[in-house]
Order: C-alpha cells, then structure tokens, then sequence
C-alpha cells in the first residue's frame, strides 16, 4: 500500500447494515423488528463524515453498533469493516476505548457518583493521560476533582471529548454530540473535531444539526427511515438542492430556514411498517412504476445515491 | 453548606422528633384512656375484696378523678423526672422493664438488620444481573411470597419445622428453662436466637431485595453504563465501578427507612417464640390492660422509627456528593 492509498483508505466500513429487535407483540409471540434495513458508508482516515437525518431514522444505533453495545435483543446482520477487518465482538471489545471512541450526547452519560478525573482515566487510561487530555482542552488540573453534576455546560463539553483522546484515536463516533448547546460552544466543540480528525482520525459525527455539519464535515450521508439514501460532499449540500441527488435529500436542504423553508407532506415510515421497494415513495414527486423493486445504492456524480432517477 | 446552616438544620431536626413524641404521647395517651381499661381493676384484680371506700383512697391517690389534660401533664411531668410509672405485668418501674427487655430485642433486631441487609442486597444484585433467568426468576416469587406472608405464619412454619420436627433449636425463650442465671453460656443464648432471628431476617429480607434488583436493572439500562461499556468496561468493572455504588446507598437507606416494619416483625416473631423482648412485654402489656407499660413502650418504638428516618436522611447529605458538594463550580 503506498502512501496516497493509506491516506485515503477507509477507517470504517458500513455495509448493509441492518439491525432487528427481537420482541413480544400481543402476549407470547415473538417478532422481530427491523429498524435499520440497508446502511452503507465508509469514513476514511482524516475525514468527518456528518450523518444527518430525523430521528428515527437509525443515527443512534448506528453507533452503537459499531462499538458493539446494542441490547441484548438486537441482532445485525451485513458488514461492518474497520481498517479492512470484519469489526467481530471480540475485535470491538478490544478496540473500544482506545483505537474506536464514542463521544456522547450530555454529562449524563456519565456516572453521577464519581468523580470526573476517574471517569475520563476509565479503565484504560492513565492519571497522566488524563491530565494531559484536560490541558489540551483547557480544563484546570482541579476539574478532576468535580462529579458531573458540577461541571458547566462548556466544561462538560470538554471533559466528554477529552475522554475520547487519552490514547490516539483512529475512529471517533460522535453521537448528536452538540444538542442545545450555543453557536460559540457547538463550533468549539466542532474545531475539537477537525483537530482530531486532522491528527488522521476519521470522524463519524452523528448529527441533526445540519447547518454544523456543513461547516465542518468533508462528506455527508442522509438517513431516512433506517436506509443511507445518499451521500455527498458536503460542498453539494451548499450548492443547494440542484447538486444533490436524492429526492428527499432535496427537500431536507429545502426545508431549512435559510433555503426555500419549505417542508414536504407525511412522515417517514415506521420500522415494522415499512413498504416494499423505495421507502420515500409515498412522499416522493418523482414516484414512478419503477420506485417498487428493491433499490441499491449507486455512484452517480462523485457521490451515492439510492434511487432509480438519479443523475 | 454553611456552619449556621447545619446548625439551623440540626435545631430542626430535634424540633420535629419533639413534637413527633409530643403528638404520638398526647394521641396513645387519649386513645388508651378512652379504652375499655380501668387501670384500677387492672391493678387490683377483678376478684379483688377490697372495698369501694379503699379503691376510692386509691383512684383519688392516683388522680384518676381529674380532667384528661391534668391526667396527661401529671404523666408527662413525672416522665419527664424519669418517672414511667409501675408495671402492673411485671412489678417493676416500667423503666426497668423497658432497659431490660430492649437489650434482648436491640440483640435480635440488629442481627437481623444486619443479617438481612447484607444478604438482601447481595441477592438483588445478583437477580437484578440475571433479569429475566431461572435464578432471578425464583429470587423475584421468593420475596414476593415472603412480602405476601404474614410474619407471624412464616415464624410458626419455622418453628413447626426446625424446632418441633427437626428439633434443631429450643422451641422457645432466650435460655434454657430450669438453668440457673449465672450457668447460662453464651452459646444457649445464640442457640436460642437463631430461629427468631431467621424469621426476623426472613421476614425483612423481601423488601431490600426488590429494591436492590429494581435499582440495579435501571441503573444497568442507564446512559452512563452504555458509555462506559463503549469505553471497554468489561462487566466486573462495570459492576464493581458504578453499579455497586450507584446501588449501595439507596439501599442503606432503604434499610434504614424499615426500622418500622422491622419493629413490627419483631414483636410478632418475639410473641411466636416467647422471646423476652420488647415485642413479648408489648402483648402482655395489651392483655393485662397495663397502661404505664404500653404507653413507655408506644414511646420508645416511635423514637426507634423516627431515629431510622433520621439517620437515612443524614446519609443521603452526607454520601451523595450532590446534596454534600451541592453547588456548582464556577
């Protein structure tokens, strides 16, 4: 492999990815739910690729699926490959914590009864990397001494990324890690990302913020319903809707404020109620006969897209 | 918290335990004069020849003739000298009745405090991280059974069972009868306290059980458990990090919230075994109509519980960092 190649190859691989629960409906019969049917991305070293979409649409669980801490009534199946190698339980439980980090939503993804330095060392880390991760961010020395609870908004920011970065990390799987948070303290926590990402990292950040993650991320993939229905270079989605491909992607930049402020009619479909073929049919304007088979993602002008009409 | 603060607090604590004992005073007091209890036959006896002239003498001595309140503050006045009155039972100071007798249910209370605290929450914890398995499924009917059962059946059921037919331990009493005081080893005693002890443990040991499970099972569902198993906790560390420490003090507290029902369990295992304690003299102070002795022992167990309320909620402001630390950082 030479060096171009390396620079460029995939840190993370997501191939169909689809995840069931198992669950009881009405009494004693069990069912499975499929709530993710078709995911596929890949994020290469040095990359943030932002995955947006509403909720429901599966963002979460992707993350957690590739660290390998769905419940224990979930099933997958189809691949996930990081650095070339079939992510197995056994390869997640040795890389999670140290190579594959996840960086959370809030402070309450911490333990309420003890204390910040502890939790961020974890049980993998060092007193000195600990330390060496709250100077890099800004936190004073005595920041370790605090629970959780009495850490402010921009600190418990910073203490959540900085448990990601304790060894160097090759993946960071960042999970609506700036919700509620002001424009100032988002981008903050965004430069945090580009820096990590810049060190050769891939970043996976999981967002509905899209707006944030235009600004930041090199490639963009869009969830609806359990499935990616495109991805693109973030410079598409400023372009505006011309440069897209997919037809819900179009109204998702459509239906933002500064665009057009224009959202389209009905719902995404429920898993367990999914239909056959195209999942956005029933909402789609370029619905046709062709819209009911199954339907794979494909390259089309330097990005994916899973749809019959695009171009 | 400030100094003045905590000492604020304190005064307040004491404020509320004293108007508790006043209120639960005042409220047994009427209850047990308005009772169908003479405490004048109960003192003489129903086939008493004493004449009406000489009871008279009697009732004026006592002041049984005066209105309620004067009844109540001449109560209060001389227990508040350290005068409980006599014991009609046992002929002696209801003082000393009370002394001697909570040493044998203090023994047996805390043993079983202890015995089923322990036990229990070791139980919860290991069924709350089998959820849904054979073994949590047999722990959860368990507690829920011994929940449901009367205590005084479940001590009867022991008692037919390891007493009478296996003939394990004494069917009843703290020592062995026709023993002399002083020939009495230690091991009689603890012979003797096993059984009233199980059942009491048995009979306490449901309520912190189910906690600690239930506590458990949300704590393992929580996002803090999710991420650090992302941060390659394996499930010793989990447990051994944060959900025995996310699980002990609620379930201490737990513990200490029971004092009530561990009192109640007491006097009725104490009556199944004849044991000589508190809950043994709170029955025959009932059945003989002995006044003096039923109100010191309403008392006593109303400080009992309100100490147990306490004490959880000290260990709450003391433990947890966020009513200890309360306050933010910058």
């Amino acid at each position: 492999m030479n060096e171009l190649e390396k620079a460029t190859s995939p840190v993370l691989e997501v191939q169909d990815l689809q995840i069931a629960f198992s669950m009881y409906r009405r009494g004693l019969r069990k069912t499975n739910l499929r709530v993710i049917s078709s995911l596929s991305l890949s994020v290469r070293q040095g990359e943030i690729l932002a995955v947006v979409g509403s909720s429901g649409s599966g963002k979460s669980l992707l993350a957690h699926a590739i660290l390998g801490i769905l419940p224990p009534n979930a099933s997958t199946a189809g691949s996930i490959r990081y650095n070339g190698e079939e992510l197995t339980p056994a390869l997640q439980r040795k890389y999670r914590g140290t190579e594959i980090a996840l960086i959370p939503q809030s402070v309450d993804y911490l333990d309420p009864l003890m204390r910040v330095g502890a939790q961020v060392m974890g049980t993998r880390g060092s007193r000195e990397q600990q330390r060496a991760a709250f100077d890099r961010y800004g936190l004073e020395r005595r920041a370790a001494r605090l629970f959780p609870f009495q850490l402010s908004g921009g600190m418990a920011r910073r203490v959540l990324v900085s448990t990601a970065v304790l060894s160097p990390p090759k993946l960071i799987v960042a999970d609506e890690p700036t919700p509620g948070l002001g424009i100032e303290m988002a981008m903050e926590t965004l430069r945090h990302f580009r820096e990590i990402a810049d060190t050769g990292a891939g970043v996976l950040l999981i967002t509905h913020d899209i707006d944030l993650a235009l600004g930041i991320a090199d490639r963009i993939a869009v969830f609806y319903a359990g499935t990616t229905v495109e991805i693109a270079p973030a410079a598409d989605f400023k372009t505006g809707a011309e440069a897209l491909r997919h037809p819900y992607s179009r109204a998702f930049i459509d239906a933002l404020p500064q665009n057009a402020f224009r959202p389209i009619p009905g719902t995404q479909p429920y898993a367990g109620a999914l239909p056959s073929g195209c999942l956005f049919a029933d909402r789609c304007p370029l619905r046709s006969d062709a819209c009911g088979g199954e339907i794979e993602l494909r390259a089309v002008r330097g990005g994916e897209v899973r749809c019959v009409h695009a171009s | 918290m400030t100094k003045a603060g905590g000492a604020k607090k304190i005064l307040g604590i004491f404020g509320r335990m004293l108007l508790l004992l006043v209120l639960v005073s005042v409220l047994s007091f009427v209850l047990i004069t308005k009772a169908p209890i003479d405490p004048l036959t109960a003192y003489v006896g129903t086939e008493s020849t004493l004449s009406q002239e000489a009871k008279d003498e009697i009732a004026e001595k006592w002041g049984l003739n005066e209105s309620l309140p004067v009844r109540y503050f001449t109560w209060v006045k001389n227990m508040l000298h350290g005068d409980f009155g006599m014991s009609i039972t046992y002929k002696k100071p209801v003082i000393d009745v009370i002394h001697e007798r909570l040493a044998y249910s203090a023994v047996l209370m805390a043993l079983a405090w202890v015995f089923s605290g322990i036990l229990g929450y070791a139980l919860g914890i290991l069924s709350g991280m089998r959820r849904g398995k054979l073994f949590d499924k047999v722990v959860k009917t368990f507690c829920l059974v011994l929940q449901s059962a009367p205590s005084f059946w479940l001590g009867l059921l022991i008692l037919s069972v390891f007493a009478v037919q296996l003939g394990w331990f004494p069917i009843g009493m703290a020592m062995p009868p026709g023993k002399l005081a002083a020939e009495v080893t230690l091991s009689d005693r603890l012979h003797h306290l096993i059984l009233p002890v199980f059942t009491l443990t048995i009979v306490s040991i449901g309520k912190i059980t189910l906690y600690t499970r239930q506590k458990l099972i949300e704590i393992a569902s929580s996002d803090y458990i999710l991420f650090a198993r992302a941060r390659g906790e394996n499930t010793r560390q989990l447990i051994s990090r944060h959900m025995l420490r996310n699980t002990a003090l609620p379930a201490v507290t737990t513990q200490f919230l029971s004092f009530s029902e561990l009192f109640g369990g007491m006097a009725l295992a104490e009556t199944v075994f004849s044991y000589p304690g508190i809950g043994t003299a709170t029955t025959a102070a009932a059945l003989n109509g002995d006044v003096p002795l039923l109100l010191g022992i309403t008392l006593i167990s109303a400080l009992f519980v309100f100490s147990g309320n306490l004490i959880a909620n000290i260990l709450y402001g003391v433990v947890d960092p966020r009513l200890r630390e309360g306050g933010g950082y910058v």
